[in-house]
């Protein structure tokens, strides 16, 4: 019975924890798999939802700068608007870069907000990081809190995804995919590229902060380890190429089955011996890439190939009939 | 004012070589202009000064008798130029179908709001949109295709789907960037319908770079000739074909399309 438990437990883990990164590869896919902008800066956005809602909610401390107890939902909403702002700088200045300059400017942009992370501790208490994050659901006895708090990412992650395939099938999903496939041509029958391509991106970078400020909340904790680009930024794009670019299904199959397998390395890792171990978590990406990489074999464009939208007109027949 | 399109001494040089050399001349309203001349001659470049994908040394442009300096493609577009390119530009990983419904200006969808709260609206745009596609596609005998992905399409048909992009607004003035290229010679007596069609059935004004002179002849009036970045001759083709300084263009550079016609 106890084992049972415990593997619930683990279970409940995992899902929650994929989810969290389901909300991060759908902001991705938005901005790569639907706008083709190569944003290798994730673990930056990440980390502004994440430190902005840690900062805002966590207890009032006397003599510490850290924490304004205001409610959970506020941090959360904040924490997105946040990131949206952030988005928008940054797109205001990177999105007029070809895509390999775009990756290389938000690497920087990421590395510089993890530099600040680190370093002003007055705002985000450094290396120590800020404990004592609220979680909601906290009344609840037990396993109930955490089954309570993967409903809670569900909810969210579903709700995304309806926001986003709402998107995807509209004529704004359809000039995203057309600027992705060819700028030129999109330019030319009147679209305004930049105008299209920074909403993307802030709605995408949206999507980033709300997955930060759910792991924050997930784990009363963060510090600037959780901003590291290896469990982001690397992590949410193997996610998402495997799962299946532009395709939202895929942007939450992906995250779910990486993870559960990313989770499963550090078993196997676990076993080594002890002067192995410091090695383990290269051994643990090593592995992840090669699984990328057979399955980019197997599926050349990921497990859930994009598929282009059905025409109207089908949905006005299905209409007539029901 | 009575041209479409004005090119007024339109000067670009790429490093040492100049592409267009004070380059003038004018598309008359309501008219299909050719513009014939051998390879390098700078046609596509001034096309793509044109639509404000280029920009010019020197010179200015008129469309519709305003000066379009500076502005970007997106702008001309809503000014009323459509275009299509030399080489293909479809988006590939979008359905032939898709690739018309893009087209048309100021879709109520294209706003992220509007995708979310008002999906009627947007539903009963998208029908409009989708009809107008279809008889666009039925038109070019392209309705088989309508669900293949663009990238998947010949050449040819490419060509045709770039005409048909071309048809899904009510644009003042198309360029056209050698339409008969890569499109077999039985299509190619339709497309010249196509575009006869078109020409009445609006108030389109057209100006089309093509090699084909079967097609421009049968097609356009005037015919201007370009070589070397200048204009070299205009008028009927029946007053260029007589011409010995396009002749000798023409041989010049060994195009067998001229010399046997
Ligand atoms: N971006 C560019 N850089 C350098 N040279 C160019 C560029 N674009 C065109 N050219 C040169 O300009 C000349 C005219 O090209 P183009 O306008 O394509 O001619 P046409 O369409 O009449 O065949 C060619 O010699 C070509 O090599
Ligand atoms: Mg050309």
């Amino acid at each position: 019975m106890n084992a049972l438990v415990g593997y619930g437990e683990y279970a409940v883990s995992l899902l929650t924890i994929g989810g969290i990164y389901a909300v991060m590869a759908l902001g991705l896919n938005l901005q790569w798999g639907y706008g083709g902008l190569f944003n290798a800066g994730v673990s930056g956005f990440f980390a502004v939802g994440a430190y902005a809602s840690a900062i805002l909610t966590a207890p009032v401390t006397p003599g510490h700068f850290v924490g304004f107890g205001l409610p959970i939902i506020v941090g959360i909403v904040s924490a997105m608007l946040l990131s949206a702002v952030v988005g928008w700088f940054v797109g205001r200045i990177c999105l007029r870069l070809q895509s390999d300059y775009l990756a290389m400017a938000t690497i920087g942009i990421a590395e510089i907000l993890r530099l600040v992370i680190d370093n002003e501790i007055w705002l985000t208490n450094g290396s120590r990081g800020i404990v004592a994050i609220p979680r909601p659901f906290e009344d609840l006895p037990g396993i109930w809190r955490d089954f309570a708090y993967l409903g809670l990412v569900a909810a969210v992650v579903a709700a995304l995804y309806i926001a986003l395939e709402l998107l995807a099938r509209s004529p704004w999903g359809r000039v995203m995919r057309a600027i992705r496939d060819n700028e030129a041509a999109a330019a030319a029958f009147g679209k305004d590229v930049a105008s299209f391509r920074l909403q993307a991106f802030v709605l995408g970078s949206m999507a980033m902060g709300l997955s930060g400020a759910l792991t924050a909340h997930a784990f009363k904790f963060i510090g600037p380890d959780a901003t590291l680009p290896l469990i982001t930024t690397f992590l949410v794009w193997v996610m998402l190429i495997a799962g299946g670019s532009a395709n939202n299904r895929g942007a939450i199959l992906g995250p779910i089955l990486i993870w559960t397998l990313w989770s499963a390395t550090e078993l196997l890792t676990g076993t080594l011996p002890p002067e192995w171990q410091i090695r383990g978590s290269y051994l643990r990406v090593f592995l992840i890439g090669l699984l990328l990489q057979v399955v980019l074999q197997r599926f050349p464009r990921g497990l859930l190939p994009e598929r282009p939208p059905r025409p109207p007109q089908a949905e006005r027949v299905d209409a007539k009939e029901g | 004012m009575s041209a479409i399109i004005a090119v007024d001494r339109i000067t670009k040089r790429y490093g040492g070589l100049t592409v267009l050399d004070a380059c003038s001349f004018e598309v008359p309203r309501g008219s299909i202009t050719g513009l014939i001349g051998p390879n390098g001659a700078g046609k596509t470049t001034l096309f793509n000064i044109i639509a404000g994908v280029t920009r010019a040394d020197h010179g200015r442009i008129l469309l519709d008798g305003a000066d379009v300096a500076g502005k970007k493609p997106h702008e001309l577009f809503q000014l009323g130029l459509a275009r299509t390119f030399q080489i293909p530009k479809e988006w590939t990983r979008m359905t032939v179908l898709e690739n018309l419904m893009v087209v048309p200006r100021q879709q109520a969808g294209e706003g992220v709001l509007a995708a979310w709260f008002e999906r009627g609206r947007v539903r009963r745009e998208e029908m409009a949109i989708l009809r107008r596609a279809e008889a666009t596609l039925e038109i070019l005998g392209l309705s088989g295709h309508r669900a293949a992905l663009a990238g998947t399409l010949s050449g040819g048909q490419k060509k045709l789907m770039e005409l048909g992009r071309t048809m899904m607004v009510d644009a003042k003035v198309v360029l056209l960037d050698e339409p008969g290229a890569g499109v077999n010679r039985t299509l190619l007596g339709d497309l010249a319908q196509h575009i006869e069609r078109l020409h009445r059935g609006h108030a389109t004004s057209f100006c089309i770079i093509e090699h084909d002179m079967d097609l421009i002849a049968r097609l356009c009036d005037p015919v201007i000739v370009m070589a070397e970045g200048r204009v070299l001759a205009e008028g009927k083709m029946a007053e260029i074909k007589a011409d010995a300084r396009v002749r000798a263009a023409y041989l010049g550079a060994a195009s067998p399309g001229m010399a046997a016609a």
